[in-house]
C-alpha cells in the first residue's frame, strides 16, 4: 500500500509536470465541449441538446483519458526503456500498474467534475440526479477503456507511431458513438458499425443515468457490453502486455 | 576467498535455433569488477539480462547474491542495481525527484541527496532532466541505480557515446564504487575501459569464453612485442619474443648504413589487440 501510494503520487506529478498530456488528456474534452455544446441547440430526447453533448463529452473523455491517454503513456515509457528499468526494481509489476491506472481514473474522475461545472457555469445543464450511480459508471468507462489501453499497447510497435495508431481507433469510434453529440441522424450503416462498439454502449449508459434519472442497473445489458470489452483488453493485455522496448 | 557474488555454470540459452549462450561458466567475487567482453551478437546481454532476471535460461545453473534470478523476486532487487543502456528517465522531473521515485521503491534506500553527490550532478539537483547533457543523464541513470544502495551494480557500456573527458570522469565514479565494496559486472567494448576498471576480464566469441582472466594475465599471454618503422616509404612491422636482439640488430644494420628507423616504435599489445585477436579469428572459422 506504501509503495502504491507512493507511485501514485508520482504519476500524478508526471501526468501534471507534461503538459501535453495535461492539455490532450484533461482539457482537450473541455474544449470539445464548449465547441460543441455551442452548435448542438434545440433539444434531445426531450432535454436541451447541451445535456447530450455533456453526456457524449464524458463518454470521449472515458476512452481519451483511459484509452488513449494510458496507452500512449505506456507505450511510451515502455519504448524509452523505463518499464524495463522499472521491473529491476522491487516494485512489484501488479503495483506499479495499478498505481498507473488509478491514476488515470482520478484523471478521469477530476475531468468529469470540470465538466459538470463547466456545463453548469456556459449552459446551465444540471449537476447529476443520480450521483451515485454517476460515479460507478464514470468509474466503470475509465476502468473498462483503461483495460482495452492496456491491452492494445501490445499492437503498437514504436513510439513514433503511437499517437497516430490510438487516435486512428478513438477518433473514430467517439464520432460513431455520440461522443461527439447524438447520433440518431446518422446513416444506418455508421449506426450499425457503432453498434459493436464499447463506447456506444458506455454513452447510452451515461444518457440513461444523466437525461433520464436512471439508475446505473436500468441498463444491465449496456453495463455487459462495456465490461465485457473490458475484460476482452485485459485478457490481451496479460497475454501480451511487454515491459521491454520491441526494438533494441 | 570472499565469497561469490555470481556464479555461472554451463549457462545455455537460445533463440528458436540460434544458440545465443553456449555453456558459460564464470564466477564473480564480492566486491570484484569484472568486465564482460566481445563484439556484438557474442551473447553479452544475453548472459547479463539472464543475471538481471529479465530472461529466463534454457540450461545451466545461475546463482546471484544467492538468489535464482529466474524466480526474480523483491528480495533479489532490493539488491542490485541496474544501468541500461538505451534507457530514458522523465524529462519533467528534476534530478531530485527521479532519485526519490526510486528511491521509494526500497526498503532501505540510501540518502537520495548523498546518492546525487556521489555521482556528481549536486549542482543539478533540481534541474530538470530535459536540462542535463548527455554526460550528466548517464550519471543520473547511474544514480539512479544506486539509491537501493545495492551489493551488486550491473553496467551496460557505461559510457559509449561520452566524450573522453567524460569518460574519465565516468571511470572515477565506478572506482569509487568499486571502494564503496561494491560488485559490479561491466559490459563494454572499449578495452581499455575493461583494463583501467577491470580486476577480472572474460571475452565471449559467439556464444562462448574464448579467454578470461586478470587484463594482465590477457596481454601478457601473447609474449609478442611489436616493432614498426618505415623502409623506403614502406611500413615494416616485426612480431617478436625476443625485442632485445630484434632491436639491437635492427639499429646496428640501420646504423651501418647511415639510415634512420623512420617512424619507429616498440610496444606491449594491449587487451585491445588480444581481443581483436581473439574475436577476429571468427572470420577464419
Amino acid at each position: 500500500m506504501r509503495l502504491f501510494l507512493h507511485q501514485l503520487r508520482y504519476e500524478q506529478l508526471l501526468f501534471w509536470r507534461s503538459r501535453e498530456a495535461a492539455f490532450f488528456v484533461f482539457a482537450f474534452p473541455l474544449l470539445l465541449f464548449v465547441l460543441l455544446s455551442s452548435v448542438y441547440t434545440g433539444t434531445y430526447l426531450g432535454k436541451p441538446a447541451a445535456w447530450a453533448v455533456l453526456a457524449g463529452i464524458l463518454g470521449y473523455g472515458a476512452a481519451n483519458t483511459g484509452f488513449a491517454g494510458l496507452a500512449l503513456l505506456l507505450v511510451g515509457r515502455r519504448e524509452m526503456g523505463f518499464l524495463k528499468r522499472v521491473r529491476s526494481t522491487p516494485i512489484p509489476a501488479h503495483v506499479y500498474l495499478s498505481a498507473v491506472l488509478v491514476s488515470m481514473l482520478l484523471i478521469f474522475v477530476f475531468q468529469a467534475v470540470a465538466v459538470l461545472v463547466l456545463g453548469k457555469l456556459l449552459k446551465s445543464t444540471p449537476f447529476p440526479h443520480q450521483a451515485l450511480s454517476m460515479l460507478l459508471v464514470i468509474l466503470l468507462g475509465a476502468a473498462a477503456f483503461a483495460a482495452i489501453g492496456l491491452g492494445f499497447t501490445s499492437l503498437i510497435r514504436s513510439a513514433e507511431g503511437s499517437s497516430a495508431a490510438v487516435n486512428f481507433v478513438l477518433l473514430p469510434m467517439a464520432f460513431l458513438s455520440g461522443g461527439f453529440g447524438p447520433t440518431t441522424h446518422y446513416g444506418r450503416v455508421l449506426r450499425t458499425i457503432g453498434d459493436v462498439l464499447p463506447l456506444k454502449y458506455f454513452v447510452q449508459l451515461v444518457y440513461a443515468i444523466y437525461l433520464h434519472n436512471h439508475e446505473i442497473w436500468s441498463k444491465p445489458g449496456s453495463i455487459a457490453v462495456v465490461a465485457a470489452w473490458g475484460v476482452a483488453g485485459a485478457l490481451v493485455a496479460i497475454r501480451r502486455f511487454r515491459w521491454e522496448p520491441v526494438e533494441g | 576467498m570472499t565469497p561469490a557474488a555470481i556464479v555461472v555454470r554451463d549457462l545455455r540459452k537460445s533463440y528458436g535455433t540460434h544458440e545465443a549462450v553456449r555453456g558459460v561458466s564464470f564466477e564473480i567475487a564480492a566486491g570484484e569488477v569484472f568486465g564482460l567482453l566481445g563484439p556484438n551478437g557474442a551473447g553479452k546481454t544475453t548472459t547479463v539480462e539472464i543475471l538481471e532476471g529479465y530472461r529466463r535460461r534454457d540450461g545451466g545453473d545461475v546463482s546471484v547474491l544467492g538468489h535464482d534470478p529466474a524466480r526474480s523476486n523483491p528480495q533479489f532487487r532490493e539488491r542490485i542495481g541496474v544501468v541500461l543502456q538505451q534507457s530514458q528517465l522523465f524529462a519533467n522531473l528534476t534530478v531530485r525527484e527521479i532519485h526519490l521515485m526510486f528511491a521509494g521503491y526500497y526498503e532501505r534506500p540510501r540518502a537520495v541527496d548523498e546518492v546525487i553527490e556521489l555521482v556528481g550532478l549536486r549542482e543539478k539537483r533540481d534541474a530538470r532532466v530535459k536540462t542535463l547533457s548527455g554526460g550528466q543523464k548517464r550519471r543520473l541513470d547511474l544514480g539512479v541505480a544506486l539509491v537501493g544502495d545495492p551489493d551488486l551494480v550491473f553496467l551496460d557500456e557505461p559510457t559509449t557515446g561520452f566524450d573522453p573527458a567524460a569518460r574519465r570522469a565516468a571511470w572515477e565514479m565506478i572506482r569509487a564504487l568499486r571502494s564503496l565494496g561494491k560488485t559490479i559486472l561491466l559490459t563494454t567494448h572499449y578495452l581499455d575501459e575493461a583494463e583501467q576498471l577491470a580486476d577480472r576480464v572474460a571475452v565471449l566469441r559467439e556464444g562462448r569464453i574464448v579467454r578470461e582472466g586478470t587484463p594482465a594475465d590477457l596481454t601478457g599471454g601473447t609474449e609478442e612485442t611489436e616493432i614498426r618503422y618505415r623502409r623506403d616509404g614502406r611500413e615494416v612491422l616485426l612480431r617478436t619474443g625476443e625485442p632485445t636482439r630484434v632491436l639491437n640488430e635492427l639499429t646496428t644494420q640501420a646504423l651501418a648504413e647511415g639510415r634512420e628507423l623512420e617512424g619507429l616504435t616498440v610496444r606491449r599489445p594491449t587487451l585491445e589487440d588480444v581481443y581483436l585477436l581473439l574475436t577476429a579469428e571468427e572470420d577464419d572459422a
